[in-house]
């Protein structure tokens, strides 16, 4: 099964990248831009079939080593 | 006094504090990140470097290497640990010490000497800083962002756990004199149990008159002395 996870920072965290990006954005003409956040995609291949299991174990994955849970957020899909 | 310096993938301050802890009087064996176990240790140094590259988030890969099961034990044991730098990062990605350490405000690589002041001297690594409170190291990092929410940061201040904060070479604390955004303008923590000490600045660059100056040295001397 395949999982992915996004983590981005949480949303009272500074994020200077983001920033930039929004501001190089603006820069580049697209003033429509608001705000922009970074984050990091994990895709993760997972040898499990059962749904409830694969989610469980992507949840621990990304507790414990993806994501830092005192600044980051993550959220998980399944394919 | 017996030492061991953490080796991992990447470390590049491993050598220099090991002059250091020599230089010192104190006995040093390197350790290699995938041991199991730690030799007979008074002190462990997490040194500085880009331990596994800075994947995924400095000292977190690091933080999950084999060894650091039993330097928790250790730590738990009352044992020191002393991290610098990416040894501060990885402390933090243990959970041996609270908060966290962002990129530096400007998003830039910071490699420059900084004034210190010393807040508190009543631990085992800063006896000795008694007779110096305002001191210059260098710092070398691009991730010293310390960040905390406003209870912990209130916590840190009322138990006086926080070690050192850049200042400016008059002793002035103020936004001018952060280099890198850090929350109440933070470069140094120690734990309740005032046993584990992080630190962005490297006093291990300063223990030597000729090269640079004597600033770090004051640390090494207190640890001897404990």
């Amino acid at each position: 099964m395949k999982i992915s996870t996004i983590v981005t920072l949480k949303k009272d965290v500074l994020d200077p990248q983001g920033k930039v990006v929004s501001q190089t954005l603006k820069n580049m003409g697209y003033e429509n831009v608001v705000n922009v956040r970074q984050g990091k995609y994990f895709e993760i291949e997972l040898n499990e079939t059962d749904k409830e299991k694969a989610k469980q174990i992507a949840e621990e994955i990304s507790k414990k080593l993806l994501a830092n849970i005192v600044i980051e957020d993550y959220k998980i899909s399944l394919k | 006094m017996k030492s061991s310096v953490i080796v991992f993938p990447g470390s590049n301050c491993d050598r220099d504090v090991a002059v250091a802890l020599e230089k010192f009087q104190i006995k040093n064996q390197m350790v290699w990140h995938n041991e199991s176990n730690l030799p007979k240790t008074d002190l462990v140094v997490l040194p500085g470097g880009f331990s596994y590259g800075d994947y995924l988030r400095t000292g977190c890969i690091a933080s999950k290497s084999r060894i650091i099961n039993d330097i928790i034990k250790h730590a738990k044991k009352g044992g020191l640990i002393l991290g610098i730098c990416n040894g501060f990062q990885i402390l933090i990605e243990t959970g041996l010490l609270p908060g966290v350490l962002l990129r530096n405000k400007r998003l830039r690589f910071i490699s420059k000497n900084v004034f210190l002041k010393v807040m508190n001297i009543n631990n085992k690594f800063c006896l000795k800083y008694k007779k110096k409170y305002f001191i210059e190291l260098p710092i070398a990092h691009n991730e010293g962002n310390y960040f905390a929410n406003s209870e912990l940061l209130q916590n840190l201040e009322d138990k006086n756990l926080i070690v050192f904060k850049y200042c400016d070479a008059k002793g002035n604390i103020n936004k001018t004199s952060n280099p890198n955004g850090s929350s109440n303008n933070i470069a140094g923590m120690i734990n309740s149990e005032k046993n584990i000490l992080g630190m962005m600045p490297h006093p291990e660059r300063m223990i030597d008159p000729l090269l640079s100056g004597e600033d770090g040295s004051l640390m090494f001397e207190s640890l001897l002395k404990s």
